[in-house]
């Protein structure tokens, strides 16, 4: 990936504009909004949490001063609380669910609390949990995403050796080095979860695709994270293809690096779109242009024959629900049009790894390429394969990952020992009062 | 990991939080499920001659949005027959014999009666007995409760009585509703208590409903002054603590009570003094889930602050307690003002002017007014620090101007003159 230009702005500017958009809660108004919360029992918030954080608990010990058992509390649950505490759609999970928000519109801030008990138990080093004694036993881990970190967490605390696998950091990676290594995974473990994602971004399958300044929206995203900004792309004129919460990273980040003007390219309507409204307020606050019902037709080369100049696309029409309960779209004959792009983003949805899985006897795949499991232990058609996040569920949240996680580990071990456990969050628990039988 | 076990008069309990006699332990299975929550003990409902109540029995205070900061009732002890209330002591006991359960007691005051309902709570196997002193409402009326903590003597009678028939361990509940706790403490003692609990409720009218113009709670039109309690009655609570704590003729093991909610609250009366803390309002508040974090947040301060027991806290801050009259006259603080903190409220400036002693005046610096600390005239009174609502704005700052301490017992001792005021 070469740099398209340089950026307008100073390293310095794009750092600000990379900042997280919310800062850090001070201790004043952690404790304020802690007490805020009217503690609710069997509480909507951990109920709505995939990974049934207590969440009341973990706000009430804010409150009560007691920071190391708030932070135990959140990662007894979600091993990657911190992370979740910065990416989870609360507003659509904990906070959506809150009564403070049924009653005032106002719902407690329950990520920003949930980073803040986080931070501060990181930030005082203190040993929150201990590897179980061990029991002989070894899992091979593969994907360091959030589905395998959690599922690591939980089978190291049970006394498992854990071992995990990350193409990232193995020559090749894992499309590369294949069967041969999941074969020998298989012999050298007792159990396996795979954790693997999903594959690459989806082609767009018009003309123009391999021309210079075209760009994998997770490439693009990921070349963000290194913040070594001389090497991110950028172009004065930016089109992404897509309206997912992909997309609209992309387009953010695009306008936070400096891209004077950035259009979002979606063949439905905004009610189609898939992003979260919070995600679609955040491009709207960034000036970002949506082209709706507009669907890109070829990329159209420069003089030279290599680069991107400008992106040929066609008006949509809307038509009755299809099959997955979107409107159909058609292209209205003799509405192609060109825009001048210097940069092409695509950010169409994540491909099936059916590759990889094909090739592991047993485990089964449905009809939309995700691996099939048991809900209960994440087990798939192979005794010895757990599976977990998005190459399981198709592409959601963190959270719903870490969750799969966690099930998986509860699964692994009742294969390998026989032995039942529930870990915390495992499933909602029932009240238990003498009012409800 | 600290150590919470508490030995309280020779009652055994995992950790010092016990529920206090009241709805939350009206009967046995509430009682087991508390323990199941974490609850080290429980006093159970107060048994007696089962009582006919009113309804309705329970008013509050709230302040701005937290409901709750102060809760009254005139409920009565236990309307259950003796008989089932002995029956679900003893499987409860059997079932979880490591915890700690107390039986509070309340019957009329001759001899017979008392030697009789102890001799058959001793039979269920129940870890000792709370003599309840202290009810404030009904009972009082037919000279139980605070009936008998209100008269030294009674409360000094009552408490042979019950000695004499039974070697469980009596711990005594004394009223709130005294001008001086040290009497009624010293009482108790005397009459062979092994322990103290404290405070009961306080005698309490919770407010009128200004559209019936009938108090709260409403029975019938009519309403009757109740026992206040919750987290408003902590200081109160706190000072009886302490004042009983620090008496030599006391010398007996205490069980707090009053207004605590976490184990912050519960560490504080451990360290005016308390062996064990007992809890009411919070749980019926919340529920028994809030002993999680008293535990657990109680744990996490012993180890931050290498405490290896809780008994290492019992107790210790009760030497920094004394008579007004050993106090300093000569320390010194001044408030200061972080002027980089400062939101211009003003609230410092107009306590100061209206409700102190005029020290603060806004002075106009760079373009804006701000409250400006007169260090000469300040007194050091906390108020503009307590009124201040930017964390870490207004810090007391000692002056040290070198002079040796002087009381005012020491000053009185060489110029009697000075306690006349003449």
């Amino acid at each position: 990936m070469s740099v398209t230009h340089e950026t307008p702005i100073t390293f310095e500017q794009i750092e600000r504009n990379f900042r997280e958009i919310a800062p850090p809660l001070t201790e004043a108004e952690a404790v304020m909004e802690a007490n805020r919360c009217v503690y609710c029992y069997d509480a909507p918030c951990t109920r709505a949490c995939p990974t049934h954080i207590d969440v009341p608990s973990f706000i009430k010990k804010i409150a009560s001063g007691n920071l190391t058992g708030s932070a135990r509390v959140i990662f007894d649950a979600n091993p990657i609380g911190a992370t979740c505490a910065r990416v989870c759609p609360v507003d659509v999970l904990c906070e959506g669910a809150c009564v403070e928000k049924t009653l005032m519109d106002k719902p407690i801030e329950i990520g920003r609390l949930q980073r803040y008990a986080t931070d501060a138990a990181t930030s005082r080093g203190r040993e929150l949990f201990k590897a179980g004694v061990s029991n002989g036993k070894s899992v091979g881990i593969v994907g360091s995403g959030p589905a395998g970190l959690s599922c690591a967490t939980y089978l190291a605390r049970l006394g498992y050796d854990v071992t995990i696998y990350e193409r990232k950091e193995l020559p090749g990676g894992l499309d590369t080095y294949g069967m041969a290594s999941l074969g020998e995974l298989e012999t050298s473990h007792d159990a396996v979860f795979l954790g693997v994602g999903l594959g690459a971004t989806a082609r767009l399958g018009i003309p123009g695709e391999g021309l210079e300044g075209v760009y994998d929206a997770l490439d693009f995203i990921e070349r963000i994270k290194t913040r070594e900004w001389a090497s991110v792309p950028i172009g004065h004129t930016v089109a992404v293809v897509g309206a997912g919460n992909t997309a609209i990273d992309a387009v953010t980040q695009a306008r936070r690096l400096g891209a004077e003007r950035v259009l979002m390219i979606y063949r439905r309507s905004a009610r189609e779109m898939p992003a979260y409204q919070y995600e679609y307020e955040l491009a709207k606050q960034d000036a970002v242009e949506f082209w709706w019902q507009t669907a890109p037709v070829e990329i159209v080369a420069d003089a030279t024959g290599s680069r991107v100049a400008s992106l040929r696309c066609v008006r949509m029409e809307l038509g009755e629900p299809d099959a997955s309960g979107r409107r159909s779209t058609q292209p209205v004959a003799g509405t192609e049009f060109d825009i001048q792009v210097d940069m092409v983003v695509k950010a169409l949805g994540q491909q099936k790894r059916l590759d990889l899985f094909g090739q592991i006897s047993g485990v089964e795949l449905d009809a939309a390429g995700r691996v099939r499991v048991d809900k209960g232990t994440m087990q798939t058609g192979n005794p010895k394969f757990f599976a977990g996040g998005d190459c399981v569920n198709g592409g959601r949240e963190a959270v719903d990952a870490s969750q799969m996680g966690k099930l998986a580990a509860q699964g692994i071990h009742f294969a390998l020992t026989g032995e039942r456990v529930e870990l915390a969050g495992a499933k909602i628990v029932s009240p238990k009062t003498s009012g409800l039988h | 990991m600290a150590d919470l076990s508490v030995n309280f008069a020779g009652i055994k309990s995992p950790n010092p939080f016990w529920l206090a006699s009241a709805p939350p332990t009206n009967m046995g299975s509430m009682v087991e499920r508390a323990f199941d929550a974490g609850w080290g003990g429980a006093v159970w409902k107060t048994l007696g001659e089962p009582i006919r109540n009113v309804c309705s029995r329970l008013a509050a205070i709230d302040l701005g949005p937290q409901r709750m900061i102060g809760l009254n009732n005139i409920e009565l002890i236990t309307d259950r027959s003796l008989d089932v209330n002995l029956k679900e002591i003893r499987e409860c006991k059997r079932k979880y014999p490591k915890h700690a359960l107390i039986v509070s007691l309340m019957v009329e005051s001759r001899r017979e009666a008392w030697h009789d309902i102890v001799r058959q709570v001793e039979d269920t196997g129940a870890d000792g007995v709370e003599l309840n002193f202290g009810c404030p409402h009904g009972m009082s009326e037919r000279g139980m409760g605070a009936a008998m903590g209100q008269v030294p003597e009674y409360t000094s009678m009552v408490t042979e009585w019950v000695k004499e028939a039974s070697s469980l361990p009596v711990i005594v509940k004394l009223t709130p509703n005294v001008t001086n706790i040290v009497p009624p403490g010293r009482a108790a003692v005397k009459g062979g208590a092994d322990a103290i609990s404290l405070i009961n409720t306080i005698n309490s009218v919770m407010g009128v409903n200004l559209d019936t113009l009938v108090p709260h709670p409403n029975v019938g039109g009519m309403a009757a002054h109740g026992g206040y309690c919750g987290p408003a009655v902590k200081p109160i609570a706190l000072n009886m603590v302490s004042e009983l704590a620090r008496d030599r003729e006391v010398g007996v093991p205490i069980s707090g009570i009053g207004g605590i909610s976490t184990w912050r609250d519960a560490a504080e009366f451990l360290l005016l003094g308390a062996t064990t803390v007992q809890v009411c309002t919070a749980v019926m508040h919340y529920g028994y889930r809030i002993v999680e974090d008293m535990i657990d947040g109680l744990s996490n301060y012993l180890d931050d602050k290498g405490f290896a027991s809780v008994h290492d806290i019992i107790g210790r801050s009760v030497e920094r307690v004394t008579d007004w009259g050993n106090l300093d006259l000569n320390y010194k603080t001044v408030a200061r003002i972080d002027h980089s903190k400062c939101i211009q409220c003003n609230l410092c400036h107009i306590a100061c002017e209206d409700g102190a002693h005029q020290c603060i005046p806004l002075v106009q610096m760079n373009g804006t007014r701000f409250p400006v600390v007169d260090e000469a005239e300040c007194v050091g009174c906390n108020l503009c620090y307590l009124v201040c609502p930017s964390p870490g704005c207004i810090s007391m700052v000692r002056l040290d101007d070198g002079s040796h301490p002087q009381t005012w017992r020491e000053l009185s001792s060489k110029q009697p003159e000075t306690m006349t005021g003449d």
